[in-house]
């Protein structure tokens, strides 16, 4: 390997950069064609009804329109779903969730379209929704419930008991960019899909069955993404707009305002979660019970790998001998949640690190000092029987303790500096709630243990292609690849990665698409090390290849497929079973300022130290580190969709609100290279770990600023006034 | 944005003009930001036929100083009142500030932010404070109206079909004033609640404004009559800050929505509008011993 230039380690200026910032990059919502359609997506405004009859006549007299389509319309299977094949293309008798798509238009204009849509008369039979993902467990609806038994907590005896209910809000991906692609009907019969997706390959084999159409007629480009956090991974506006460019014989285009793309994805499970930690008198966990319960909603998308995540991490990393976890995801007719930022990691960590925090509190040990006593180090069994395998070849010495990654992560954190006790902006904003008055400051610690891949035994692989030619005497080399670049980086590093092993230059990036094998998901902290792998594989082909050859007869290529180490299935009855990959791990602290009489939050330095194996752009790191703690600000002050009765309350962004650059304080964020020697150069995933740990963080600083226990996200102004109303 | 189809747009280059194109379609529908009626436009609430842009028109764009009062005209924008208004209206400027973000404020005016009428509205409280005018034009000539009287209901106002917001007129400050508005995040929010102060020194008027808590913005009149202690300012106490924050969240007639309950509006307000006195009282008072917290 070499230290090439713009190579891995660098952090040169993604390709990107300039179009986003001057507004010509080209989103998925700017797609267009001569000729083209627009459709819409009739939703149901009920949570839960029986379709009796719907009447398209009215709709499809208006000039303009060209066609109503409803379930009986669907060419083939009226099913498609990521893992389970249960979620109507559009819903035939049934509908089970407000915004469920019930029949599809398309006209001259989408304004068109849309009042066409309020002219299709459909007749509900409304039934009573079930809301309560309790009473749904209670009635064994539930898409999956796992187990982790270790030990035997009950027959424990502690020193010290902490036992708590928890609760997390829905929070929303909030993608800037709303779902929005382009349908071209193909001469052979086929369909050519232009989308704003995270993973090309899943959406093909999702949407062949709907259309009935063999995989190779249907072909599926990247179209420019404006965030997915999770969002994107569930089919949206691909099959509708493929469906409708296929009945008129015309291209298609689809594009959500802010309303529909709120009902139009999945979110993140809220979660109700009763936890109890015995420790002995030195801290020591001696057992930890707890009984997750996570509202899938009303079809099954990713709930099935979300609960499983949140069982086998849902202590965190800590040794714990004795252990009983049971987790379930419901099936209500909530919205239905699915894939976002932290996937099942992020409920359970706000809820262990709460746990931490009050143990440290009984026992008045420093919440660091907490964590130290319980790290996990080199060797250690995590809940489902894993070992950690966090070898440090620099400072495991014969003798000595085992490495812990942890601890070492959280001593690097209280070394760093606390923020000026002066503020630089106080919590009310530029609504100059207090200058000072009803101000206290407060400090908090989080840690996060996040998966990255697919775990529980799925065949993770991408793919990648790469040629290196000759070009009026320079050796270029050109990549493809079918992830999904959401705003992370992954052109930027694929084009480093090719740069360090070819020792090249100029590399160009070929358009994402599904000529190629599939490149996984662009989720699960994975494509640095999958896609990254792959393109290093190939890359390193074309090197061998290349060797003996000389360029200018003619290009070199090679692809290549890169798979992880397999992992394995949890045990249905006892969750034991090496599951996961990699394991990532993140500390923050917070420091926050409240205003306590009118509960408002100022956080005034986020400080975080993260294990990233290595460093590959340490400015898309960067990125990536404060984009994650953002996201989970935001979850820890103020991200939740409301819903009452099923019905969602605030599909909006005035009243669904996320940070702003006045919420998001200066970050302190220091890298910490403990290469994974499995890993491509050493990496391990690092765009969800942060999303982790900096909620409970600031959570834990504000109780400390309030003395208030605060079991529930996002914390509420009332939260936090409730006992001084007057 | 995708125009219905048929949409009129009349963009009129003086106020004579405007009011004749109204007059002769009354259902065309003032545009001056844009900044309401554009999102309304996109989530099809509102589906005009026909748009009259006030931006052209020369008469609306700005303010002047009347000596006593500013009257600003109905198309300056929020930007430019910070801006510029800071220093004779500064609690008008404060509320200003607020609104949106810097993007909103460059397009967002005063008179909009009156006609959508909205009891969030964060221009409201400081005009109604301040005892601020509107004066609205239609072919028929002028009439003004005490800004108490202006808003009728939520997102309802006296203004009639034909009408045009042409100006505020705002008294310019006799003492100090205080802006403050409760939001869930720190910039970019539609108040949880606000509270607006002007303290008349001259006249020893006390004049408040509540937003975001009751069907309109209201005043808070049994708050307006406590007794200050103008002879001897240095007996301002905390227990009359306290009873003023009382007497504020007393008057206020708040409603449990997404963004707040209603026992929250009403304590956040008894807290803001005790802030709120402290420190006009003790703006006006500098050399006055008073207890500030
Ligand atoms: C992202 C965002 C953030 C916002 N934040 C805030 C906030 O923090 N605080 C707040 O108070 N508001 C906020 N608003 C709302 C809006 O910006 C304000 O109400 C603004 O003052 C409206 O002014 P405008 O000139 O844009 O009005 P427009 O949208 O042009 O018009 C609004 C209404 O007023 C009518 N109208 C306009 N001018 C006249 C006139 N001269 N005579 C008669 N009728 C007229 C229009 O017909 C329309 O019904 C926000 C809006 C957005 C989009």
């Amino acid at each position: 390997m070499t230290d090439t230039a713009g190579g891995v380690g660098h952090s040169p200026i993604r390709p990107d950069a300039r179009s986003k910032t001057d507004g010509t990059f080209d989103y998925a919502s700017d797609l267009r064609l001569p000729g083209m359609l627009w459709g819409h997506t009739l939703r149901s405004p009920h949570p839960s009804a029986a379709v009796r009859s719907i009447d398209t006549t009215a709709a499809l007299a208006m000039p303009g329109v060209a066609a109503v389509l409803t379930a009986a319309d669907v060419p083939g299977a009226n099913a498609y779903g990521l893992i389970t094949a249960d979620q109507p293309v559009l819903a035939a008798d049934r509908v089970r969730y407000q915004g469920e798509p019930v029949a599809l238009i398309a006209a001259d204009t989408l304004d068109l379209a849309r009042l066409a849509a309020e002219a299709v008369a459909v007749d509900y039979e409304t039934l009573e929704p079930v809301t309560d993902p309790e009473a749904a467990v209670a009635a064994g609806e539930y898409f999956r419930y796992q187990p982790v038994r270790l030990g035997d907590p009950d027959a424990q005896a502690a020193a010290v008991v902490i036992a708590r209910e928890y609760a997390v809000g829905m929070q929303d991906q909030a993608p800037l960019g709303p779902e929005a692609g382009l349908a071209e009907p193909a001469p052979d019969g086929g369909i050519r899909l232009h989308v704003a997706t995270q993973w090309l390959h899943s959406d093909l084999e999702q949407l062949a069955p709907c259309l009935d159409l063999p995989p190779e007629r249907i072909h599926l480009e990247m179209s420019g993404i404006g965030g997915a956090f999770g969002a994107r991974e569930d089919l949206s506006v691909q099959a509708h707009m493929a469906m409708l460019a296929l009945h008129c014989g015309r291209p298609v285009k689809m594009m959500y305002d802010r309303a529909e793309s709120f009902l139009g994805h999945v979110h993140r499970h809220p979660a109700r979660m009763r936890y109890e930690h015995g420790a002995d008198e030195h801290g020591r966990l001696v057992y930890v019970k707890a009984r997750i319960v996570l509202d899938g909603g009303a079809y099954a998308s990713t709930t099935d790998a979300v609960v499983g995540n949140a069982a086998s991490l849902a202590v965190g990393p800590y040794e714990v001998e004795h252990v009983s976890v049971d987790a379930w995801g419901a099936r209500t007719n909530n919205p239905p949640c699915g894939a976002m930022r932290g996937f099942g990691g992020v409920q359970t960590c706000f809820a262990y690190e709460s746990q931490m925090d009050a143990l440290a509190d009984a026992l008045g040990l420093h919440p660091l000092e907490l964590r130290r006593r319980n790290a996990v180090a080199q060797g250690s069994k995590l809940i489902t029987g894993q070992t950690v395998d966090a070898r440090d070849p620099r400072r495991d010495r014969p003798g000595g303790a085992p490495f812990s990654p942890l601890a070492d992560l959280l001593d690097r954190l209280d070394a760093l500096p606390a923020p000026a006790p002066a503020p630089t902006a106080r919590p009310g904003g530029s609504g100059d709630t207090t200058r000072g008055e009803g101000v206290r400051r407060g400090t908090g610690y989080g840690v996060g243990l996040k998966n990255v891949c697919y775990s529980e035994g799925f065949d993770d692989h991408s793919t990648a292609s790469v040629e290196l030619r000759l070009e009026d005497g320079e050796r270029v080399a050109r990549v493809h690849t079918a992830a999904a670049e959401v705003g992370q980086g992954h052109w930027t590093l694929q084009a480093q990665i090719v740069r360090t092993e070819l020792d090249v230059d100029r590399v160009e990036l070929a358009p994402n698409d599904t000529r190629i094998g599939s490149a996984g998901s662009s989720s699960a902290s994975r494509q640095s090390y999958m896609t990254g792998g792959a393109v290093r594989a190939a890359a390193v082909a074309v090197r061998a290849l290349a060797a003996g050859r000389d360029l200018a007869d003619g290009p070199v290529e090679a692809t290549r497929v890169f798979r992880h180490r397999a992992t394995k299935p949890m045990d249905p009855v006892t969750g034991q079973g090496d599951s996961h990959v990699q394991l990532a791990l993140c500390v923050h602290r917070a420091t926050v300022d409240v205003d306590v009489e009118l509960g408002l939050v100022k956080v005034v330095e986020l400080a975080c130290v993260q294990d990233v194996g290595k460093a590959m752009n340490p400015l898309a790191l960067e990125g990536q580190i404060h984009g994650g703690t953002a996201q989970g600000l935001g979850l820890a002050l103020m991200e939740a969709l409301l819903t009452d009765g099923g019905r969602v309350q605030n599909a909006s962004f005035t009243d669904y609100l996320i940070p702003t650059a006045l919420d998001m304080p200066p970050m302190r964020i220091e890298l910490v290279e403990n290469a994974d020697p499995d890993a491509p150069y050493g990496l391990r995933g690092a765009g969800e770990p942060p999303t982790l740990s900096s909620t409970p963080a600031i959570v834990a600083a504000v109780r400390d600023a309030t003395g208030l226990p605060l079991t529930r996200v996002p914390i509420r102004p009332e939260h936090l006034t409730t006992g001084r109303l007057p | 944005m995708t125009p219905p189809a048929g949409f009129d747009f009349h963009r009129p280059a003086d106020l004579a003009e405007a009011l004749r194109l109204l007059a002769a379609d009354p259902e065309a529908v003032p545009i001056a930001g844009g900044t309401d009626l554009m999102v309304a436009l996109n989530y099809r609430r509102a589906r005009p036929r026909a748009l009259l842009d006030l931006t052209g028109v020369a008469d609306l764009r700005e303010w002047t100083d009347e000596g006593a009062a500013v009257r600003i005209g109905a198309g300056v924008t929020y930007a430019r009142v910070a801006a510029e208004l800071g220093g004779v209206l500064p609690g008008l400027a404060a509320a200003a500030r607020t609104v949106g973000s810097p993007q909103i404020r460059n397009r967002a005016t005063l008179a909009g932010n009156l006609a959508t009428a909205s009891p969030a509205g964060d221009g409201h409280p400081p005009l109604l404070a301040t005892g601020a005018t509107v004066t609205a034009a239609s072919a028929a000539g002028e009439r003004l109206m005490p800004i108490g009287d202006f808003f009728t209901g939520p997102k309802r106002s006296a203004l009639r079909p034909g009408e045009l917001i042409t100006a505020v007129t705002v008294p310019k400050a006799a003492g100090p004033q205080q802006f403050l508005k409760v939001g869930t995040r720190n910039a970019m929010v539609i108040a949880v609640c606000s509270f607006a102060l002007a303290l008349d020194t001259g006249r020893r008027v006390l004049g408040t404004g509540i937003g975001s808590a009751g069907p309109v913005p209201l005043r808070a009149g049994e708050a307006e009559a406590v007794d200050l202690p103008w002879e001897a300012p240095d007996r301002f106490g905390e227990g009359l800050a306290v009873e003023f924050g009382r007497l504020v969240a007393a008057a206020a007639r708040p409603i449990d929505d997404v963004r707040a309950t209603a026992d929250y509006r009403r304590h956040a307000l008894a807290v803001c509008a005790a802030r709120a006195l402290r420190r006009a009282w003790a703006e006006a008072h500098p050399e006055g011993s008073v207890r500030c917290g």
